[in-house]
């Protein structure tokens, strides 16, 4: 048979025969080989398919998890009904961020966003139908800042500029007495957000507001009691909340796939002098600008002692305790926003807190190694908080059970326990590899059981979360899409006054205990610190 | 020219399939990755991308940077491969199939190449210096395109004759 192909092969192409005479049976069904090959990927790739459906379904099934499917989509109607006049308290780094969220951008921001290709993700945000009518800035720079982005900004919807008056308020004292404002976002230094709105809600205003809410117990009642006596919109404004993966990650505190849960382990991690609040120099090294010339600096110091004027302490201010908690206020306050949105957990019995400034050398009052653990007894529960402004090392955020523990980032891994007493089963069986995570939700491509080692690896590292079926979403832009939605059509925001007050005493009980040097308790009847 | 052909297929049976099988084997490979894709909805190229280092770094950083253009890479690649995959099993368009799936192989070669002082995050299953399966299998599919087997075991048979009677 050998010899015959070869006689094939060489006669046939010499002799020329093969253009000229019919193909016989055999040289037809040789080129034609192919298909049988085809034919035999095609049911192993199905089997194989097929295989790794079953692991991974039995799995989520076992789970109880084969309904976990949160919406990818959130309708809303965020954008029916009047037009609502926004007004800036603050027009720093934060409220351009906050600007963008509600659907405006800096010209000039826009046009380079073009240019590498990342307008449109910002250009797919939903239109909330609001206009920016007021900005007050102490310092003219900021304010200008702002004046143009509501005025001749680029919207999300596409146009550039508005023929609606757009005004400059000196104190935020004129803009709350406007009629013409609805409602004001406040992105000022943490001092002012209490009394802006208190003041706020009386004036009638819905306020968002930056965290952290308050420095001290008595403003913390203050506009605890006035938000409560107003029938205005409040939101705090956190967004880590928002992400897509937090619904899931509540379903799956929900359906008890972790077991008991009695430690939560949350850390920030930083290691750069912006990210320890060192913001007075440009890129170049130059001192930012700023004088007493274009900053009213009384008002900026509003209730606070008397200093002299400062660049560094005007764009520093996070360093001081005269106006702000430092790591607790700017950080912590996001990981307890998360926690206590997952497992409600509320204010603690206690709180303890140590740690110094061990590596920024300069005039700061905040430390910049920070460890509080708070104590729930009535839950069973610790929640600890490490933080370092000298260590980028990724810590994560991770709840502990007896059964499984889960570390919630952007994306969501679980991993099952090895001495676990839920999934013992399926650990022997080798359903359940301990050795890495076994589920793992990325914001956009829903929940995948992890089976094969591969997948393991990419969630391991995080390289799960994907770009391609979820556009990537703004979390700023939901926190106040979902304010605006409930100013407009009623409903609950995330972040109330009842979890700002939970979240204000918690940090207030931290700083006290780190200041104080002891160990601080809540003392629910008297309703203080103690 | 048809002299000039003839005599560079004219291959003795055991050349002629080990070819034969070269070319399956490796249309196997390529059309497998395309379906494996194809078949899990969260597969993108952006975990790979990410990872570029080298010349095509840049390019790599501008596919994941935008959206866009990464679901256009991905549709290319996923399609792509089944496509090549698919001519080099059947013979069918073989040679526009090799040399688009070496230049293929090479484009991923050329985002991970195994070069000394570039470290990747992902470990590799073998020890590699600059040579690595990849830049062999392109280097293989582009002996294949030298080395034609589609016309006598494959469907470019039947697409010579349409040509010829044309």
């Amino acid at each position: 048979m050998k010899n015959k192909n070869k006689q094939e092969q060489n006669t046939k192409p010499k002799t020329g025969q093969v253009q000229n005479t019919n193909l016989n049976r055999r040289t037809l069904l040789k080129a034609m080989a192919g298909i049988p090959v085809l034919g035999l990927l095609a049911y192993g790739a199905s089997e194989k398919k097929a295989y790794n459906k079953n692991q991974s379904a039995r799995l989520i099934k076992e789970l109880g998890l084969d309904d976990l499917q949160a919406p990818q989509k959130i309708q809303s109607r965020a954008g029916e009904g009047d037009l609502i006049r926004i007004g800036f308290i603050g027009f720093g780094n934060r409220a351009n961020q906050l600007a963008r969220g509600l659907g405006f951008m800096n010209k000039a921001t826009a046009q380079s966003q073009k240019e590498n290709g990342r307008l449109q993700h910002w250009m797919e945000q939903e239109y909330l139908n609001v206009e920016i009518v007021g900005i007050c800035d102490v310092f003219d720079l900021h304010a200008e800042n702002g004046l143009d982005i509501a005025k001749n900004g680029f919207r999300v919807n596409g146009q550039t500029g508005t023929d609606v008056p757009v005004k400059r308020y000196r104190t935020y004292q004129e803009m709350l007495a406007d009629d013409s404002i609805d409602a004001v976002v406040v992105a000022t230094p943490d001092h002012h957000h209490a009394r802006i709105t208190a003041d706020g809600v009386r004036a009638g205003k819905h306020v968002y507001c930056e965290k952290s809410i308050a420095l001290s117990e008595e403003e913390l009642n203050e506009v605890y009691n006035a938000v409560k006596n107003s029938d205005r919109v409040f939101q705090l404004g956190h967004q880590i909340t928002q992400n897509t993966v937090f619904q899931q990650a509540k379903e799956i505190i929900r359906k008890d796939i972790l077991g008991k849960i009695t430690l939560v382990e949350t850390t920030t991690n930083r290691n750069s002098a912006s990210g320890a609040w060192i913001r007075h120099l440009d890129n170049n090294g130059n001192a930012k600008p700023g004088s007493l010339d274009t900053i009213d600096w009384v008002q900026w110091l509003g209730d606070r002692p008397k200093m002299p004027f400062t660049v560094d302490r005007f764009y520093n201010w996070t360093k001081f305790f005269d106006y702000d908690h430092g790591m607790l206020g700017q950080l912590f306050s996001h990981e307890y926003d998360a926690v206590n949105q997952l497992l409600r957990i509320g204010i603690p019995h206690s709180a303890v807190s140590s740690g110094g400034i061990y590596f920024w050398k300069d005039n700061r009052e905040i430390p910049d190694l920070l460890q509080s653990v708070f104590e729930y007894p009535d839950k069973e529960l610790t929640l600890m908080y490490s933080a370092s402004l000298a260590s980028s090392r990724q810590r994560g955020r991770v709840f502990m059970g007896h059964d499984a523990s889960m570390e919630l980032g952007s994306s969501l891994k679980i991993t099952a326990d090895y001495d676990s007493t839920k999934y013992k089963q399926q650990i022997e069986e080798g359903l359940i590899d301990t050795n890495g995570p076994m589920l793992s939700v990325s914001p956009g491509s829903g929940i995948d059981a992890i089976t094969s080692p591969t997948e393991k690896y990419y969630a391991s590292r995080g390289l799960t979360d994907t770009y391609v079926n979820g556009r990537p979403v703004d979390v700023t832009h939901l926190h106040l899409k979902e304010w605006i939605d409930v100013i407009r059509h009623g409903g609950q925001v995330s972040d109330d006054i009842e979890k700002a007050y939970e979240e204000g005493i918690t940090i207030l009980m931290a700083h006290k205990s780190y200041v104080e040097k002891r160990r601080v308790e809540w003392d629910p009847v008297g309703r203080k610190i103690v | 020219m048809n002299s000039k052909m003839k005599d560079s297929k004219s291959y003795s049976g055991i050349q002629l399939y080990s070819l034969v099988v070269l070319r399956l084997f490796i249309g196997w490979h390529l059309l497998y990755e395309g379906i494996a894709k194809l078949i899990n909805p969260g597969w993108s190229s952006v975990g790979f991308l990410r990872e570029s280092k080298w010349i095509m770094s840049g390019f790599a950083n501008w596919v994941t940077s935008n959206s866009g253009i990464l679901n256009v890479v991905d549709f290319l690649n996923t399609w792509g491969l089944i496509a090549i995959g698919t001519g080099l099993i059947l013979g069918l368009f073989s040679r526009v199939a090799s040399i688009f799936g070496t230049i293929l192989l090479l484009m991923y070669y050329l985002n991970n190449p195994p070069l000394i002082g570039l470290e990747y995050s992902l470990p590799s299953e073998g020890n590699y210096l600059v040579i690595n399966k990849t830049l062999i299998e392109a280097v293989a599919l582009f002996a294949l395109s030298v080395f034609p087997t589609s016309h006598i075991v494959g469907f470019d048979l039947f697409v010579n004759r349409l040509r010829q009677k044309k």
